[in-house]
């Protein structure tokens, strides 16, 4: 094979240079800022700062509006990556029943599903509006008095709607190349084989959707711990008070709307760490298996 | 063990092609046919019909005495090799043979057993535990026959299950699928769109072109009394030649350029018709038709000369110890080895 090669040595590196200071800029510059005043006590009105040492990570671990906050991202995620997981693999099993062979329908319903989403998290909000919300409408047909922004229960509800509806299109788009990528003859040698759908499913089809389906994962629990940003905030309708917010949420409103700079950076701190985990976790896993061929 | 009996059967695609016209034959028990014909005439579809992957247009489609059209494909009986394998990529070579019998209700024990014993027929043994992915396309192609023949079906159907193996490995997978069939006795019906495969396979030869049956027979009748020119040039390599005559008496036809061949023609024949002669029913350097040779072929143990005779391309083919250069020599016809067809439809007179 034939090599390609740079005659001049500085040319590749002058070609990174506008990634790498991108990434330096926007990422290493803020994450080490934040590490370092996450050791700082700050001053509220600006005048300067005291080294407190861990104790801003020691606020986080004693606090039980932290832990209060953290258990509502853990129930937000899961249920979110769940729902819309689940729900766009169910549509995308359809989707190819009906779309074997069909090549126009299938671009046109991807064009759909890829124009929807960033309209998507706005009509959300008008769907559970308080007085002309069609959804808030219908649950109070069956006697829900739906109070979003007002009630826990009832944002956390919304939010989660609007999270996993916002996030179908994606997940649908990538089950539906996954299944239409598997050889026409593998089902059919299924077919020939077992004559329960529900079993060919689980036994031939989902295992070869397998790396779709974990690669969808990780991107979903992304999503759910740190892009519902948008959602939530819109939702709560600039009343943190009594409402239901996610870690990445808490890191915001404590920094820009509580001045503690301080906490705040000790809490982005965590998040960096959580996501370095689930990082070094998926390679390992995609290293690992779920490569058949 | 079954037969298969189709009647009437007839395939329309959705979009309104008519890959399969109406046709009826029956297959016997045990028998082995081979369905053969260019790409795309329609013989993957038949044979997808009678696995019941596609839906019957029209007809009746019977494996033994049961009636079939609606039988889910699983609920058939029949096993299906298909040409790019189709194994299941995520199971091991032993859970890819036990699968069908899985859903069978079979005891683990049972199956087990039978995929020793499979495996032992195909020389698997030593690679039950590996992935597809970690085996030769030789193997696979076995582990595909392990498949079809660990469930003890009624019916084989094989979709061109060697055309993804190098010249070598055919030749001797041909061999072994037909010891095989022949062993356990089982009806099968295999597509091909070689003819090698189908002269040296089949039992019986199902010729199909255009989405119609050309011509049914044994190896033997359709070589030596092909129904029409297309199962004349398609069945044997050289093809025959076919050259446009005109029958000019009962002893002789003319050919369109004006040479005079001396063959009788059919009896109840006049006016222009095709004249069929095989490569090898000719012989050199006797006779008095004079043949140009342009390019001599060498195939090792015979040889191949091609050019015209009476400025209508034609082909000989002569055992390996006969000289041959290119030039004009004679060759004489053998006598009743000529073939007349139709002008009009090609079919055989
Ligand atoms: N699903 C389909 N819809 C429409 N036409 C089809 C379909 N499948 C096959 N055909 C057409 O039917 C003809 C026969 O196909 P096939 O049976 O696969 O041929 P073969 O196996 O002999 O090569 C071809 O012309 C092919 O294009
Ligand atoms: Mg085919």
């Amino acid at each position: 094979m034939k090599r390609a090669g740079f005659t001049n040595p500085w040319l590749p590196i002058l070609l990174l240079v506008p990634q790498l200071s991108i990434i330096v800029v926007f990422f290493y510059w803020p994450a080490a800022w934040a590490i370092q005043s996450s050791f700082y006590l700050q001053d509220p009105f600006g005048f300067g700062s005291t080294f407190v040492g861990a104790e801003n990570y020691t606020d986080i671990a004693q606090s039980i509006e932290y832990r209060k906050v953290a258990w509502f991202t853990v129930y937000f995620t899961a249920i979110v990556t769940f729902l819309s997981l689940s729900i766009a693999l169910l549509l995308a099993v359809k989707a190819d029943n009906v779309l074997r062979g069909a090549k126009t329908y299938r671009t046109l319903l991807m064009w759909v599903y890829a124009i929807a989403p960033p309209v998507a998290g706005f009509l959300g909000i008008m769907f559970f509006d308080q007085s002309h919300g069609p959804l808030t409408r219908f649950f109070g047909f069956f006697g829900w008095d739906f109070k979003l922004g007002v009630d826990y229960f009832d944002t956390a509800t919304a939010m989660i709607i609007v999270a996993v509806w916002k996030q179908i299109p994606v997940n649908f788009i990538f089950f539906l190349s996954g299944l239409q990528s598997i050889p026409r003859s593998v089902r059919e040698a299924a077919l020939i084989d077992n004559n329960s759908g529900f079993r060919r499913f689980w036994d031939v089809t989902f295992p070869l959707l397998a790396p779709t389906a974990f690669f969808l994962l990780i991107i979903n629990i992304t999503y759910a711990m740190f892009d519902t940003f948008g959602i939530i905030d819109t939702m709560m309708k600039g009343e943190p008070g009594a409402n239901p917010m996610t870690l990445v949420y808490k890191v915001y409103l404590d920094g820009f709307r509580g001045n503690d700079l301080g906490g705040s950076s000790a809490q982005s701190v965590v998040l960096m760490v959580l996501v370095l985990v689930l990082t070094i976790f998926q390679f390992r896993l995609i290293e690992r298996r779920i490569h058949y061929t | 063990m079954a037969q298969v009996a189709l009647e009437g059967i007839h395939k329309v695609y959705p979009n309104g092609f008519e890959a399969v016209q109406t046709c009826s034959f029956v297959i016997q028990d045990g028998e082995f046919v081979v369905l053969v014909g260019p790409s795309g005439c329609g013989k993957s579809t038949l044979l997808r019909m009678i696995a019941g992957l596609e839906d019957i247009t029209e007809g009746t489609l019977r494996i033994g005495d049961r009636v079939v059209n609606d039988v889910d494909p699983a609920d058939r009986n029949i096993a299906m090799v298909f040409q790019n394998y189709a194994l299941y990529p995520h199971m091991t070579v032993a859970k890819n043979m036990g699968y069908g019998l899985k859903n069978r209700g079979i005891s683990k024990t049972e199956i087990d057993a039978k995929v020793q014993e499979a495996a032992k027929m195909l020389n698997l043994t030593d690679y039950l535990d590996r992935r597809p992915s970690q085996l030769s396309g030789g193997q696979r192609q076995r582990v595909a026959m392990g498949r079809a023949i660990v469930r003890q079906p009624d019916l084989f159907l094989f979709d061109e299950p060697l055309s993804n193996l190098d010249a070598k490995l055919r030749n001797q997978m041909r061999i072994e699928v037909r010891a095989l069939q022949r062993r356990l006795g089982t009806t099968a019906v295999y597509v091909t769109h070689d003819q090698v495969e189908a002269m040296t396979m089949a039992d019986r030869i199902i010729v199909l072109n255009g989405g119609r049956i050309e011509q049914i027979g044994t190896p033997k009748e359709i070589y030596s009394t092909p129904a029409s020119t297309f199962v004349a040039s398609f069945m044997g390599a050289p093809p025959m030649n076919v050259l446009n005559a005109t029958v000019s008496s009962d002893k002789h036809v003319t050919l369109d350029e004006g040479l005079e061949l001396p063959v009788a023609a059919p009896a109840a024949s006049s006016g222009p018709i095709l004249v069929g002669i095989r490569p090898e029913d000719l012989t050199l350097g006797e006779g008095t038709t004079p043949f140009d040779v342009q390019i001599v072929e060498e195939l090792g143990a015979q040889r191949l000369l091609h050019g015209t005779l009476g400025g209508q391309a034609f082909s000989v083919s002569v055992n390996k110890d006969h000289e041959a250069g290119t030039g004009t020599i004679p060759v004489s016809i053998t006598p009743g080895a000529v073939h007349f067809f139709s002008r009009e439809d090609g079919f055989r007179i």
